[in-house]
């Protein structure tokens, strides 16, 4: 039974509705794609200078004061400003698309969500340039040192801008979770039940859920931390404040307060940036195994674990800023207790990769799928040494905690993000990504990945800090520039490498082949549609029969068979997926 | 992407198979860089009845950790790197067999492997924040940009009271020349001295941002937060000068702040006390300060500080 797309539906046709204001998710999510890879660029950019400082600090190319910016602006810039910005490319452009909707369930709400994250990014690109510089308290800036401005040059102007950029962004991501919780659940095509769901979809409604409840407690702290810079309260500023020769008139405000605010935020926003990558990698799986995701129900389950126990962690990051040694204990215990759903989920994964023994397709997707994996599960032990409190007692605001989580964000999540990419570009933009040039990309990446950041860990057991500007204070760190010089050299070939993405991005939007509507052969309802598909998607909404996972089903002619395949007349799988069929 | 013929599928599990050789080349570098890096960049040499704690639960993840990393990355590689004829229809094993069986055992040996590590590692934390004895050495603790404070209480073990107003280069604590308790105070910038065997209870803060009072040979790390002491201790038990640094984020200097801790006999750290008494001027002048203190190097960052809220 077809349903008709509401024809009204259709953007004006002016070029500024069309591609610049547009309401069309398709050109929102290529937005925010181009967006976050612009930034990414920014980020790495400032992460080449560092690397060329730290290697070899006779150089010059930064003082102190520019380290920290650096340093600070990186680090808000690649978490907040690249890969926070990927879950809502890939889930604009792809949840109406694998649902079977025409668009968001609210279009004009998701221009905004677009349109509110522009002026943060100006606000944090102008910071460079201002008085006193950027922002030089971390990404993390705790107060007293982001809060008083003669603390540092960066507490000025440039802290102010970095938390006007922060708080536009918070408004700009609950934009966007209430629009992709609200489509997933009330767009869905007739038959598309949530047992149906592909996990990438599943991923992206719980990261939508965290997103949702956590951002507002971002934007608190960063409110309450610019009215303490500019209208004089004192919510994380004690009594008795010396700074620069001057005694503040603060008082009865707690920087630990800060703490709890920022991690109950910052702990989730770390899933939201991983688990996008899970589900993306699950189906990217799926389709390269020619098998089903193994353990489908477990997956879902373990999202949901994760996504519930996320909240319950985030003092596993102030361990040793003051709390009472009962809280660390109990931090300790559910931090240990969250790596087993996201032990399972990463179970799953590696499991269907076995299944698929004698069928596996390596096309660059799926290079990145499995690269994914294996950075990941390097990362999520490294992890483990943190979330053990008495090991984090050694190892806190060293470089170990700089190598977990290059290892799980920048290389996992962007490894994740990058087999999505060149999956679904052909799809986006009509095109097909030249397969040699990104299996060299890869084949570079990978390792480079591995040199730059595991001798990080070597730094942090050794026991030199985070963000120093120079270890050659101490006496005990002196032969670790060795480490330092290796750690920049490979991330001069790591970031090198990223040339050939971008180069074939660019390149084969203009010039690459044309893609055909369903080059992989996968079954998700995306590829029903054209290649790229038009304003409102389909012409007739699908109407969904199975689950996305029908690979090499017995009796089947081919060895995929997609969502909209009825089943009476169709193959029959042994496995329909989760009951719950019909009634969408 | 149609089913491939015989000598596409050859070409594409070679390529598979150099793939998961490529996985197991990363495994072996990350192995080997780690037991090199194990003979020249390890942890420092153990200082405090703290470190062997923290150091057992260290070797205890290492355990877990190098045994799930191998696995796991060996599990990645060998589905990519055996030959299997490419089957028609796929019929899902039942969970007593691979990989089912395989991942059901892996999060069983995981939970277990949690469960025991978190054991341990509950048990040790609870040990580190118990009460300190009552013979503890008590030294305070206060951290600034950018250098570290030390204050020592008199032979009546009380620390006089202090007044920010009172805070000069030379009297760093802005201790109340009025309370006589202060008389018998000795302070010490950048330099702690503390007795081999004797445990040492600290009263850490800070006077402006947040620092991380880091004692890496003695595995003790402990946030100085200004309005918000905080207590540790410990009992140094290995003779010899270390380091102190300082672990947060905290301006411009943060890595400056260098000091030293040199952990003496009994007898040596009495006659370095006595020394340090001797040297305190006559009642009524603010305490003076030990040997240690270095004026150029806070001044420099103060001024620099200073100069930046100047132009405000």
């Amino acid at each position: 039974m077809a349903v008709v797309v509401d024809g009204n539906f259709a953007n004006r046709q002016s070029f500024l509705h069309r591609y610049i204001f547009s309401q069309d998710h398709k050109v929102i999510g290529v937005q925010y794609l181009v967006t976050a890879l612009f930034m990414a660029l920014v980020g790495g950019t400032l992460s080449m200078l560092m690397r060329v400082h730290l290697g070899w600090p006779q150089s010059g190319v930064l003082d102190p004061a520019q380290y920290l910016g650096a340093v600070t602006m990186h680090g808000t810039i690649m978490v907040l400003f690249f890969l926070t910005l990927l879950p809502s490319a890939f889930g604009n452009f792809l949840i109406p698309l694998m649902i079977g909707a025409p668009d968001m369930a609210f279009p004009f709400l998701n221009l905004l969500s677009y349109w509110t994250l522009v002026p943060a990014i100006l606000s944090l690109l102008v910071s460079f340039y201002v008085p006193g510089g950027p922002a030089g308290g971390g990404w993390t800036a705790y107060p007293p040192l982001s809060a008083v401005p003669q603390a540092a040059p960066g507490s000025g102007l440039g802290q102010t801008l970095w938390l006007l950029a922060v708080a536009l962004l918070c408004v700009s991501s609950l934009f966007g979770a209430l629009n992709f919780i609200t489509t997933i659940l009330n767009l869905r095509s007739p038959g598309m039940s949530m047992g149906r769901l592909p996990l990438t979809i599943w991923a992206l409604l719980f990261t939508a859920i965290i997103a949702l409840l956590v951002f507002p407690v971002l934007l608190a702290a960063g409110l309450l931390l610019l009215l303490d810079r500019v209208a004089g309260t004192s919510f994380f500023e004690p009594a008795h404040l010396l700074v620069a020769g001057q005694i503040l008139s603060h008082s009865g405000g707690d920087p630990l307060l800060f703490q709890h605010l920022f991690w109950f935020f910052g702990h989730p926003e770390v899933y939201i940036l991983i688990v996008p990558p899970l589900g993306i990698v699950a189906d990217v799986l799926a389709t390269f195994t020619r098998t089903p995701v193994f353990g489908y129900r477990a997956f879902v389950l373990g999202l949901a674990a994760v996504t519930s126990l996320s909240f319950l962690v985030w003092a596993h990051h102030m361990y040793v800023s003051g709390l009472h040694p009962l809280l660390g204990g109990v931090f300790m215990t559910t931090t240990i207790a969250i790596s087993v759903p996201f032990a399972v989920l990463l179970v799953c994964l590696i499991a269907t990769l076995y299944q698929g023994q004698g069928r596996i397709r390596l096309d660059t997707p799926m290079l990145w799928a499995i690269g994914m994996l294996s950075v990941m599960v390097t990362g999520g032990l490294t992890g483990l040494f943190l979330g053990d409190a008495p090991s984090d007692l050694y190892l806190h605001d060293t470089y170990w905690v700089v190598g977990h989580f290059h290892f799980t964000m920048a290389l996992a999540a962007l490894a994740g993000a990058l087999a999505g990419l060149y999956y679904w570009f052909p799809k986006m933009f009509g095109r097909r990504l030249d397969e040699r040039l990104g299996k060299i990309h890869f084949l570079i990446t990978l390792p480079a990945m591995y040199a730059t950041f595991i001798p990080m860990h070597f730094l942090g057991l050794a026991g030199m800090s985070r963000r120093l500007y120079t270890a050659s204070f101490y006496h005990f760190l002196s032969g670790t520039q060795p480490l330092n010089v290796f750690i920049s050299l490979s991330a001069f070939v790591l970031g090198g490498a990223q040339v050939l993405f971008i180069a074939n991005f660019f390149w084969s939007l203009a010039y690459g082949p044309r893609a055909e509507q369903n080059p992989w052969h996968a079954n998700t309802l995306e590829w029903e549609a054209e290649s790229p598909p038009p304003h409102g998607n389909w012409a007739v909404r699908p109407v969904v029969y199975r689950w996305p996972y029908d690979y090499n089903v017995p009796g089947a002619d081919e060895d995929y068979v997609p969502q909209t395949v009825p089943l009476a007349g169709g193959p029959r799988p042994e496995h329909a997926g989760v009951a719950g069929g019909g009634g969408g | 992407m149609p089913d491939r013929r015989a000598d596409q599928d050859g070409a594409a599990s070679r390529g598979a198979w150099w793939f998961g050789v490529l996985l197991l080349a990363l495994l072996l570098a990350s192995l080997a860089s780690f037991f090199v890096a194990a003979r020249v960049w390890w942890l420092p040499v153990r200082a405090s009845e703290q470190a062997p704690m923290v150091d057992g639960i260290l070797d205890a993840l290492f355990v877990i950790g190098l045994v799930f990393f191998v696995a796991a990355q060996v599990f990645l590689a060998v589905p990519l790197m055996r030959r299997r004829a490419a089957a028609g229809p796929f019929v899902p094993p039942p969970l007593t067999r691979m990989p089912g069986i395989g991942a059901i055992i892996a999060v069983l040996v995981l939970v277990i492997a949690d469960a025991t590590v978190l054991a341990l590692s509950e048990r040790d934390w609870f040990r580190m924040f118990s009460p300190p004895p009552a013979d503890a050495l008590r030294i305070e603790v206060v951290g600034r940009q950018f250098m570290w404070q030390f204050r020592y209480p008199g032979p009546d073990g009380r620390f006089g009271r202090t007044n920010l107003r009172f805070v000069t280069s030379g009297n760093p604590f802005g201790m109340d020349p009025d309370d006589p308790a202060n008389a018998q105070n000795v302070v010490t910038v950048n330099e702690m001295h503390v007795v081999v065997g004797r445990p040492v209870v600290l009263q850490i803060t800070a006077l402006d941002v947040i620092h991380s009072f880091n004692l890496p040979n003695f595995r003790l790390k402990q946030d100085a937060v200004p309005g918000r002491p905080v207590t540790v201790w410990t009992t140094p038990d290995r003779a010899g000068t270390y380091e102190i640094t300082c672990a947060q984020l905290c301006g411009v200097g943060h890595y400056t702040m260098r000091g030293i801790v040199v952990v003496q006999s009994p007898g040596a750290f009495a006659a370095w006390m006595a020394s340090q008494r001797a040297a305190i001027p006559p009642a009524g002048k603010p305490g003076a300060i030990a040997s240690g203190l270095r004026a150029a190097a806070p001044a420099r960052h103060e001024a620099s500080a200073g100069a930046a809220s100047a132009a405000k």
